[in-house]
């Protein structure tokens, strides 16, 4: 069964603003938890469900590369455009132009064009914090993803290059 | 002259789809996570409804820039257009309108296909979970935006029991809108 993008990052969107605006408005690193929390658990179910038919991933690169292809062209319909290793269980994931990124965090900016130099830079401010909060979510996805595959890891999200992000995902050994 | 209107499966043939199951394990997430942090059901059946008005008043511009929908001429037009096409662009479902009131203000909207409930099972501490209070929420916010204020609850639940899902819309007011629009605000 289908459904419109747009109702995905709907939900996603309005998630992510109950749990820095309302909830958790003055306790950022526990909204944060929340976020990541509600995408890990996603991404456990999404890929127990993409497995079910597959054999057992030989290694941790195996199980990567899995999430790089199948599960990132479930989720946004695209592969991850580049993997990088230090083969020490570092990997870095990076997608050129991350769905969530490219739809929202610059909303802000180009709304609002004409308003005055300081008004804008509270605003980028508010925008980048709702982009870094936004992305415990897909961090979460992945971590869940690995861990229901039998890889305990953590997961950070590198966004210095809009709409660029990088994931970095830390296998623990 | 303005394009026609599309019908429902070209709305939803235009617009970008994903697979359903990440919508709804999300969703479902989003519950779970809701009640452990609001505790009280009731809390959450409110932030659910809160979450779909939000939605919802965002989602209409997308549905009246892609659907060449018009304006409607009565609040009938109103829940066809709803139930066959708003439906169907988002969620590729359609919904029944029925049991309309005697004033044409209220009806029902019937769902045999709703994507929120897939693989949902209600335990029994969460028996007054309005689990779709969600779809609910966004139709009042959308049609709050084409100036209708309305209420929308739900009849009947299949997850709670019932044989369908069934809400129950009714207008309470058409709000006129403002118009000219100034141009110097």
């Amino acid at each position: 069964m289908a459904i419109a993008e747009s109702c995905v990052d709907a939900v996603v969107m309005e998630m992510v603003a109950v749990y820095c605006g309302g909830l958790y408005a003055a306790k950022p690193e526990l909204a944060a938890r929340r976020i990541e929390a509600i995408g890990f658990q996603v991404g456990h179910q999404l890929s127990e469900r993409y497995t079910m038919e597959r054999p057992r991933f030989s290694d941790h690169l195996e199980a990567i590369k899995f999430i790089c292809k199948d599960f990132w062209s479930e989720l946004f319909k695209k592969q991850i455009d580049n993997l990088k290793t230090n083969h020490r269980g570092t990997f870095v994931l990076q997608d050129n132009r991350f769905r969530w990124l490219t739809r929202v965090s610059l909303d802000p900016y180009t709304e609002n064009t004409d308003s005055t130099e300081n008004d804008s830079a509270a605003l980028g401010d508010t925008a980048a914090q709702t982009t870094t909060m936004l992305l415990y979510f897909p961090c979460g996805l992945i971590r869940g993803a690995l861990t229901n595959l039998g890889i305990p890891c953590s997961v950070s999200a590198d966004m210095s290059n809009l709409p660029a992000c990088s994931f970095v995902v830390r296998i623990k050994t | 002259m303005p394009p026609a209107p599309k019908s429902g499966d070209a709305l939803f043939a235009s617009v970008d789809r994903v697979n359903a199951e990440l919508f709804t394990l999300t969703y479902g997430a989003i519950v779970r996570q809701l009640l452990t942090d609001l505790e009280e059901v009731e809390e959450v059946n409110k932030q659910l409804d809160q979450m779909g008005y939000n939605i919802g008043t965002r989602l209409v511009d997308e549905f009246l820039a892609k659907s060449n929908v018009s304006r409607c001429v009565d609040f009938k037009e109103t829940a066809d257009v709803i139930a066959k096409l708003g439906f169907k662009m988002f969620l590729g479902v359609t919904a029944t309108v029925t049991n309309w009131d005697a004033e044409g203000t209220s009806c029902s909207l019937v769902l045999e296909d709703n994507p929120l409930v897939d693989f949902v099972e209600l335990p029994d501490t969460c028996q007054g979970l309005q689990y779709c209070n969600l779809l609910s929420g966004v139709i009042r916010g959308a049609l709050e935006m084409v100036s209708m204020k309305t209420e929308v609850t739900w009849v009947r639940d299949m997850l709670r029991g019932d044989d369908a899902y069934e809400m129950r819309v009714k207008l309470i007011k058409q709000v006129p809108e403002e118009y000219p629009y100034k141009d110097d605000d």
